[in-house]
């Protein structure tokens, strides 16, 4: 199944078990979702579940939040990550505050679900990858790089009391992958190991968790070296415990996003590890980060190929560290 | 599409009669507008004294407008509320206490002391949804209240209070645009005092008249009432009619309350922009003191009565101060598990 359908599955299930979710955002209806995740909904749901709203970012997170304050389950779509700013406001400002400002009395499920468009020769308005802005107390992030994950996270998002940013990437949505049958929901907040290793971990966040795993291959067969392969899955709150015991068994830590480097979520995860005694004494090395340089995303398809994240870079970063 | 602007100016007492407005609630209009000047002038005090630290954005003034919609509301609805806050918290029948507390960053208040002044209104149990503290913002989330109460298919209305100055916000714009287009079940309560913080409305927005933001409301199709915000009477009969509006789900309104800050828009403005002269011209129609008159000229209530009341108020507000000063503050501790649910 892939990546989009799989969310799509998500959305669908959760719909028919519980009436309180609704869909908001910008041609999530008839259209059917620039990247087909919400095809068929409105036909099955129709119009008041399924919303197409103006070209309203603010709003359409806003309203959002009156929805969940008034009981309802919003799932308010945003189509370029690089369109969140606009509606900044209303989720770092309101969303994730209203819980803590009110004294714990305010609930508010909602999930905000956006993409980033990286290696579409898009340019640096529909491309960037920035998570790292939304690390903020009252606001989960989430990341899922497969349709299982992307499956059970969404499920899990859609039955959480808090608000859930729910990071998508345009390059994952025709990825396929198995799904396991029937009720497949991943708890928020726990990392995956996706490929067991002994000489080197590698911490790899959404798209680049196929790059890693491309590398992970290529360094065993010609280097004889294992790669661990640890998918954070959630970046806000981070799975500390199990990327942490990964890099105390290797030694060795690589970390790979489609992030530039400066202010990333990458480098918080380093100082969060390297922070950590335990873990600082066991490394053999120091960590390397594997992300964009400190540079908008450049448009002509051969510059940003260069730009990206990719296996060989991967490969040559733990070359570096491995002897 | 051509949209109905009405004008409501100051409600004659004469009228009151034929309007269905009586005894129960003029003394009801006025009481709680005493109980704001009241409260909100022992809050000055409070500062003063620096047993009160923080912001404070005082609504001395502007008492009428959030007494006239207010009463025009029934227990059920909702509200989005601002950070001027008080006067939306006492008018909608919070507890002084609660508030207060509030203030003073209590255990007790109507948000555990977290919210402070700046959403000190903020309580669900009586519909206050929301109040922020971000100008504009609450235009998108009364979108969001008002389309889950038609989804629900539930009679409730949503009353959206901002200021003049909202109105050049995107957020507002945005928020307008979906009340309009989906003709939700929302008042817009446009308290226009004539100045965002010292931008007075004619130098700050385009295409205003008369320093009326009202075509605003005309852009994006929805039905509007211009009103005098000094009346507590007039703007009731407003919001009566909103109300009705939105309850049978025939489409929002956008209620300009034109008012006036009798004070500075908080307690460390200098208030450079404005003359003296002008302020104390605009404090000739105080509302709390028209009222008055009104009520012991025609024969609603007498001296004494009045004087009752207000020694009522004053024990009242002192009572609020006492509670919130033994109150308890939340520990540091407590904190974090107040941040996700």
């Amino acid at each position: 199944m892939s990546y989009a359908a799989a969310l799509r599955e998500a959305l669908r299930e959760e719909m028919r078990r519980d009436p309180n979710i609704v869909i908001l955002g910008e041609d999530v209806g008839a259209w059917g979702g620039v990247f087909t995740v919400t095809l068929g909904l409105l036909q099955e749901f129709g119009p008041q579940r399924v919303i197409d709203t103006p070209i309203s970012e603010a709003a359409i997170v806003g309203a959002a939040i009156g929805m969940a304050l008034a009981g309802l389950r919003p799932v308010a779509e945003i189509m370029y990550m690089d369109f969140i700013t606009i509606a900044m406001d209303q989720l770092i400002t309101h969303a994730a505050k209203l819980r803590f400002m009110s004294g714990g009395k305010i609930k508010l499920p909602i999930v905000v679900r956006t993409q980033y468009g990286i290696g579409r020769a898009y340019g640096p308005q529909h491309s960037q990858f920035v998570p790292s802005w939304f690390l903020q107390p009252g606001l989960k992030v989430v990341a899922p790089s497969t349709p299982a994950d992307a499956k059970g996270l969404l499920k899990a998002s859609l039955r959480e009391d808090n608000p859930v940013l729910f990071i998508e990437a345009a390059l994952l949505y025709e990825v396929t992958g198995p799904v396991p049958e029937g009720e497949h929901i991943i708890p928020i907040g726990v990392a995956d190991i996706k490929r067991k290793g002994s000489d080197v971990t590698i911490i790899a966040i959404s798209r680049t968790v196929h790059e890693a795993l491309k590398a992970a291959e290529i360094l065993s067969e010609k280097y004889n070296i294992e790669a661990e392969v640890v998918d954070p899955r959630t970046l806000y709150p981070l799975d500390l415990k199990t990327v942490a015991s990964s890099v105390r068994k290797t030694g060795r830590l690589v970390v790979t996003t489609d992030e530039i480097r400066s202010g990333s979520v990458a480098a918080d995860i380093v100082s969060k590890i390297v922070e950590d005694p335990d873990t600082f004494y066991s490394l053999e090395a120091t960590p390397e980060i594997i992300s964009s340089p400190d540079m908008p995303v450049p448009t002509p398809a051969p510059l940003e190929k260069l730009y990206m994240v990719n296996a060989e870079k991967i490969v040559n970063a733990v070359l570096k560290i491995v002897k | 599409m051509s949209v109905n602007i009405e004008h409501i100016d100051t409600i004659d007492p004469n009228k009151y009669d034929e309007l269905g407005i009586g005894k129960e609630d003029l003394i009801w209009f006025w009481r709680t507008m005493v109980l704001i000047r009241r409260f909100e002038e022992r809050v000055i005090k409070l500062f003063e004294e620096k047993r009160l630290v923080g912001a404070s954005h005082l609504y001395i003034g502007m008492e009428a407008i959030a007494t006239g919609v207010m009463r025009a509301l029934d227990k059920d609805d909702y509200i989005v509320s601002t950070y001027r806050s008080h006067g939306h918290a006492l008018a909608r029948g919070i507890s002084p206490r609660l508030v207060m507390a509030e203030l003073f960053g209590r255990a007790t208040g109507t948000n555990k002391g977290l919210g402070g002044s700046m959403h000190a209104s903020m309580y669900p149990e009586v519909g206050i949804m929301l109040t922020t503290a971000i100008v504009g913002s609450g235009v998108p989330v009364a979108a969001g209240l008002g389309y889950a109460i038609k989804y629900k298919g539930e009679k409730r209305v949503v009353a959206v209070f901002f200021g003049d100055g909202a109105v050049n916000t995107g957020a507002f714009h945005e928020g307008a645009n979906m009340i309009g287009l989906w003709k939700l079940p929302v008042i817009m309560v446009c308290e226009n005092n004539l100045y965002g913080m010292g931008g007075r409305v004619d130098r700050v927005t385009a295409g205003s008249k008369d320093f009326s933001v009202i075509h605003r409301a005309m852009a994006y199709g929805i039905r509007g009432i211009v009103v005098d915000g000094f009346d507590p009477v007039a703007v009731y009969i407003a919001a009566r009619k909103a109300v009705e509006y939105a309850r049978k789900w025939d489409g929002p309104t956008f209620i300009e309350a034109k008012a006036y800050r009798f004070l500075g828009h908080n307690l460390r403005d200098p208030q450079r922009y404005r003359s003296r002269e002008e302020v104390e011209s605009w404090k000739k129609r105080d509302a709390v003191s028209r009222i008055r008159r009104i009520l012991i000229e025609h024969g609603y209530a007498t001296e004494e009565e009045l004087e009752g009341i207000e020694a009522e108020i004053l024990r009242e507000i002192e009572d609020s101060v006492e509670f919130a000063e033994k109150s308890p503050i939340l520990s540091f501790e407590e904190l974090y598990n107040l941040i996700y649910a």
